[in-house]
């Protein structure tokens, strides 16, 4: 059974613990303490259990059968569409398209949604802070239209204000598009108000909800983002799969980006007619063990409650920023009043990769590098950071152990 | 796996106070290495008489393997002719790839290196700067990546 809070709403991180069964095994002959979830989260028994009875029991094509497993297989499929709806509240399962993940989400709009519509001189909005997938998509697009891409600054917090964010909108802005969370700070950006004056404007908002949907709530109704996009391999769920949610009346306008099966109604040499909403963006068959498991991680995440895990997790960013500001040498990078449970550092005179070496000789797993975000690097003139992410299943221990880690890398180093 | 195998106080030394480092100018030739995977950037620039490295420096920023495999490698093949330089290369390169094999007498100090074969991620940090240094000979201006 999945471990649920129990009834005196005491969160019980022990047994969410126990509900990953990765989570109990050893590194270099030390007890794993992963702390690089927002790279990519773990699964929980119940994920790994749903698409092994997918596999074993249902899996046949979809919307292609009239035999019983094609059946079954649509039904789980389309059951997976509508708790993805249903998750990020967006207005309808139609606009809901399965994708190999946030990174294709953000290329289709790229493709299917901007570059028919851009023209020279047209401005794309980013931020500074975010991911590659973010950034290389709208520069292939300005590759192919004449379109300029702009990025608003972020402050040595690594906060993006609002009045930036208008300072930046003229009157050929025609896509703002942004993380919610950022993968490298973890700074939750104003995308309520991004959106808002967005639109004001007139422009369009796609929103990357890749860190964000693990953490927090998210009502895409209340957003009114046009555009947003997840995986779900860091909510819990499997690799290669992931949505797009697009404002239905934009899909319908937009022609299909991959040609292939699934995605057409008729075709003869002459004339093919394209699949309604959202088949027409799904070309070829589609990982459908990968839906099954999507939905069973939305079923996790609803069984322990996101406003539970936003409580939990914020609790372990205050300790851990708290204990780790008091390690010597060390500095965070990123520093905004909101953020997620993401902590970026670096260390004095010890190099983000070595520490990456010496923590992973103690068991300890986290991100080093660049983040896949260059641009928020070369801000804080840093060649990479260490990163510190945490989940649902996240404890206090694993802070410690991070802590005594550290203390060892500069012990070597000393 | 054991980090004293890969922090070996000639490591650790040489990425403390790394021997000839800084740049010359003039030079003969010069390279950038680049690995993006880590952000670690390496210049090498090098004087050369006829077949000899009569001199040689680098600079750049990266994590302890890589600065102190730079700078062993500069203090290695200073004065030394291109074959021996090569030789040298081909002996570093098969005792960071290849787990078994044997540690030449011949690579001195370098031999403290040979540790980094337990930890493969970790081996373009240590071979970035004999790819800048082979570009820099062979007169590249390309920079080159070990990505």
């Amino acid at each position: 059974m999945n471990a649920k809070p129990d009834i005196a709403g005491v969160y019980d991180v022990q047994r969410v613990w126990r509900d990953f069964p990765i989570l109990a095994r050893q590194v270099h002959g030390k007890p794993l303490v992963f702390l690089d979830s927002a790279a990519s989260s773990q699964r929980p028994e119940s994920v790994i259990a749903a698409v092994d009875e997918y596999e074993r029991m249902h899996h046949a094509n979809v919307h292609r059968g009239v035999h019983q497993l094609s059946q079954e297989a649509t039904a789980l499929f389309e059951r997976a569409r509508e708790r993805v709806r249903d998750f990020v509240n967006a207005a309808s399962s139609r606009g809901v398209i399965f994708t190999r993940g946030t990174t294709e989400s953000i290329n289709l709009v790229a493709q299917a949604y901007a570059r028919p519509r851009l023209q020279r001189g047209d401005e794309i909005l980013l931020t500074g802070l975010e991911h590659h997938a973010n950034i290389v998509p709208w520069q292939l697009v300005a590759g192919q239209t004449g379109a300029i891409v702009k990025a608003v600054p972020i402050d040595r917090r690594g906060v993006i204000d609002v009045a930036d964010v208008a300072s930046h909108m003229n009157e050929r802005t025609r896509i703002v598009a942004c993380a919610q969370v950022s993968n490298a700070l973890g700074t939750v950006l104003p995308v309520r108000e991004i959106t808002r004056l967005a639109h004001a404007r007139g422009a369009v908002v796609l929103i990357d909800g890749a860190q964000a949907v693990p953490h927090q709530r998210v009502d895409l109704k209340a957003l009114d983002c046009d555009f947003y996009a997840f995986s779900a391999h860091k909510m819990y769920g499997p690799t290669g799969i992931g949505a797009l949610i697009g404002r239905e009346s934009l899909l319908e306008a937009m022609p299909p980006w991959q040609g292939g099966g699934d995605m057409i109604l008729t075709v003869s040499f002459e004339k093919t007619t394209f699949n309604e909403l959202p088949f027409k963006f799904e070309a070829g068959t589609p990982n459908i063990s990968g839906a099954v498991g999507m939905a069973a991680a939305i079923d996790y995440i609803d069984s322990l409650g996101i406003d539970n895990i936003h409580a939990h997790e914020q609790r372990l960013l205050a300790i851990a920023t708290r204990k780790l500001e008091a390690v010597p040498g060390l500095t965070i990078i990123g520093t905004a009043p909101d953020k997620a449970a993401v902590i970026s550092f670096t260390i004095d005179g010890i190099h983000p990769h070595d520490l990456g070496t010496i923590l992973d000789s103690e068991g300890v797993a986290v991100r080093t590098g660049h983040h896949c975000a260059m641009p928020v690097m070369e801000f804080f003139n840093v060649p990479a950071t260490a990163r510190a992410s945490f989940a649902c299943y996240s404890r206090e221990s694993d802070i410690d152990a991070l802590v005594t880690a550290l203390a060892r890398a500069r012990e070597v180093f000393t | 796996m054991d980090l004293k195998d890969l922090y070996r106080d000639v490591i650790l030394d040489h990425n403390k106070s790394p021997r000839l480092f800084g740049r010359l100018d003039p030079a003969d030739s010069s390279a950038d290495g680049h690995n993006p995977l880590c952000g670690d950037r390496l210049h090498v620039t090098v004087k050369l008489e006829g077949d000899r490295v009569s001199d040689l420096r680098f600079d750049g920023k990266g994590c302890a393997i890589s600065v102190a495999s730079a700078s062993l490698m500069c203090e290695a093949v200073k004065g030394k002719r291109r074959a021996e330089i090569a030789h040298l290369f081909n002996e570093i390169h098969d005792v960071l790839t290849h787990h078994d094999a044997p540690v030449p007498d011949d690579l001195g100090k370098l031999a403290a290196l040979s540790g980094v074969r337990e930890f493969p991620v970790r081996v373009k940090c240590a071979s970035l700067c004999w790819h800048t240094l082979n570009a820099a000979l062979d007169r590249s201006s390309e920079p080159v990546q070990t990505e």
